[in-house]
């Protein structure tokens, strides 16, 4: 069994809202001193995902990325986790990628990969937060997709996922090959060892170009961006303190309950 | 097919009826219509629709596009896929919306993917740009960090619209409009994707949305235990409990509680957040609640720059005297709920 998980490097979303500052005529964020990218926090529980079938049924597993400026020793943490092949996709034409663009060169590089029986997403980056990526590429490679996964298991040439509604779950089923896309309440990404580590040092990393992907140059995006920016945000928290935290709690309590609301 | 449909809506339902998120998109596209001399539309897929039409039209639709079938009663991407494409290319609209829901998030980008459109998720304001004619999107990003101001520039300019963010039109049942059957011929070999179970939360409490009060508890509450008087509290004031994502992903609480950005967006009349950092993914999720106050050890914590008030300490500490003073205010008042 094969399996792709597509793992999109982001800035780091804990970083505080101060720290968090946009470029408005390049209509970009700018990455914040001294805070390295990381990996898009539901990319990693889909590669814990991946990870638990090849713990289950044996796979190989490769991590894919697509992205400018990648750093390296931020994308290689998949490697010590487990995952066994690492393929980056860099590349001056892919400055400005709208979703269903990024998809098409996934897709594209699936196939040269030699395609998946499973292709692993997180359910949208913590970039854009969009969320169109991994239906894109399940269309580009007219697989079935099942989103927003907390469960997956395979068997038998099929895919059981428990996917995640607003009130409860649903158990969905899917031949293979298909498209998961996977959300937090799967679990976290598993620590990495001191053996992963060591073992990660001589695991392939490929890196291609458009070109390597017969792509001349991506598909033009199908939305414009106008404008990025910060709102503006006037709230003033009125903090209330007392003498102890008693006292602090009843003058509390005075003010919702006593004066403004009844 | 009735001419000149301009913005068409896909419809969602809730226990038979238009859900408040397609009310809220029915709102803002009469608006969108007008602006462009257009029709309004709504599409809606299920089994026996005939009531939920006449609620359509009394809510803003011009047209109605029903499309009945036994087999469309409960989502499937690859049916409804089908049905939505084919009348999405007869109708020829200029603007396509749909909710930001389970369905949605599932829907949209396989079906912009066919109809080789544009698309714009979880938008909170659209606006028509006065030289292109086109939407003006805006959508948070970057966990609700930024905004992004978008075009669509092929057609239809499709969006999905986060619920909560637009005003529903006065129910005014006089309204005149046309109602339209749609052939539903399902390709059964194009269905590779198979519902098996569907499990429903269980539960007594009122649900997120709906709820006048809710209480949040964070990262900082620990433990699952620790929800215990978070729950005293909700009951109390007549409300219910939520979480922001750790607590979640801890298991501490079921995922269904979970307030933010991937989760519910809750507008309450009072939110308290108990030991919740206020992230932007989670604030995404409450920024709209009528009052919020926090309870958070840490005085840099986000919460404090969103929060209309609160305290800077330990919730084990300040929790037990704020109910014990709440319950002697709310009996004082004759029991009567706070709001």
């Amino acid at each position: 069994m094969q399996i792709v998980v597509c793992i999109k490097q982001v800035l780091d979303p804990e970083m505080p809202y101060s720290a968090f500052k946009v470029d408005p005529d390049g209509k970009r964020a700018i990455p914040p001193q001294g805070t390295p990218p990381v990996i898009s926090p539901y990319d990693e529980n889909a590669l814990e995902a991946a990870l638990r079938v090849k713990d289950a049924h044996g796979a190989k597993v490769i991590a894919l990325s697509l992205g400018s400026r990648l750093a390296p020793s931020v994308l290689k943490k998949p490697l010590a986790a487990g995952v066994d092949e690492l393929v980056l996709i860099e590349d001056p034409a892919t400055g400005d990628l709208d979703s269903f663009a990024s998809a098409s060169i996934l897709a594209a590089a699936i196939r040269k990969i030699g395609g998946a029986d499973v292709v692993f997403t997180g359910r949208q980056a913590a970039d854009w937060d969009a969320g169109i990526a991994g239906c894109a590429i399940a269309e580009e490679l007219k697989m079935p997709c099942i989103t927003v996964a907390r469960k997956v298991s395979v068997q038998n040439g099929m895919a059981r996922v428990e996917r995640l509604l607003s009130d409860g779950f649903e158990v969905v089923e899917a031949p293979l090959p298909c498209v998961i896309t996977v959300d937090s309440d799967l679990g976290e990404l598993r620590q990495v060892t001191m053996q992963g580590l060591i073992s990660a040092k001589k695991k392939p990393v490929n890196a291609w170009r458009l070109s390597d992907l017969k792509l001349e140059s991506p598909p033009p995006p199908r939305c414009e961006l106008l404008e990025l920016y910060i709102p503006k945000r006037k709230r003033v928290c009125q903090i209330i303190s007392g003498e102890n935290a008693e006292d602090t709690a009843v003058k509390l309590a005075n003010r919702l309950f006593e004066e403004s609301m009844s | 097919m009735s001419e000149n449909i301009k913005v068409l809506i896909l419809g969602e339902l809730v226990k038979g009826s238009l859900s408040t998120n397609t009310r809220e998109m029915l709102g803002r596209g009469q608006e969108l219509a007008e602006d462009v001399n257009g029709r309004l539309a709504l599409l809606i897929l299920g089994d026996k629709l005939e009531l939920v039409a006449e609620e359509a039209i009394a809510y803003g639709a011009d047209d109605v596009y029903l499309a009945e079938n036994p087999l469309l009663k409960t989502y499937q991407a690859d049916t409804y896929l089908q049905i939505i494409e084919r009348a999405v290319k007869d109708m020829e609209p200029e603007i396509l919306l749909m909710g930001q829901t389970s369905i949605g998030r599932d829907l949209a980008p396989r079906l912009a993917f066919r109809l080789r459109t544009g698309l714009c998720m979880d938008c909170v304001q659209l606006d028509i740009e006065p030289v292109s004619g086109l939407v003006r999107m805006t959508r948070p990003v970057y966990g609700c960090k930024a905004l992004a101001a978008m075009i669509c520039k092929t057609k239809p300019q499709m969006a999905t619209i986060r619920p909560g963010t637009m005003k529903p039109a006065e129910l005014d049942k006089s309204r005149k409009g046309h109602v339209h059957a749609l052939a539903t011929d399902i390709d059964m070999s194009q269905i590779r994707v198979k519902v098996t179970a569907k499990l429903e939360e269980q539960t007594d409490s009122v649900s997120l949305e709906d709820a006048k009060v809710i209480v949040c508890g964070g990262r900082g509450m620990g433990s699952s235990d620790s929800f215990s008087i978070l729950e005293e509290l909700a009951q109390l004031l007549g409300g219910t409990v939520g979480a922001s994502r750790p607590p979640c992903d801890a298991g501490w609480i079921p995922s269904t509680r979970q307030i933010g950005l991937t989760g519910k967006i809750v507008s309450p009349n009072l939110y308290i957040a108990v030991a919740v950092s206020g992230s932007s993914q989670h604030m995404a999720g409450c920024a709209e609640s009528h009052t919020i106050v926090a309870i958070n050890k840490d005085p840099e914590a986000n919460i404090f720059a969103v929060a209309h008030c609160g305290i800077v300490g330990d919730y084990r500490e300040i929790l037990p005297p704020f109910i014990r003073r709440t319950r002697e205010i709310l009996e004082g008042k004759g029991g009567s709920r706070c709001c």
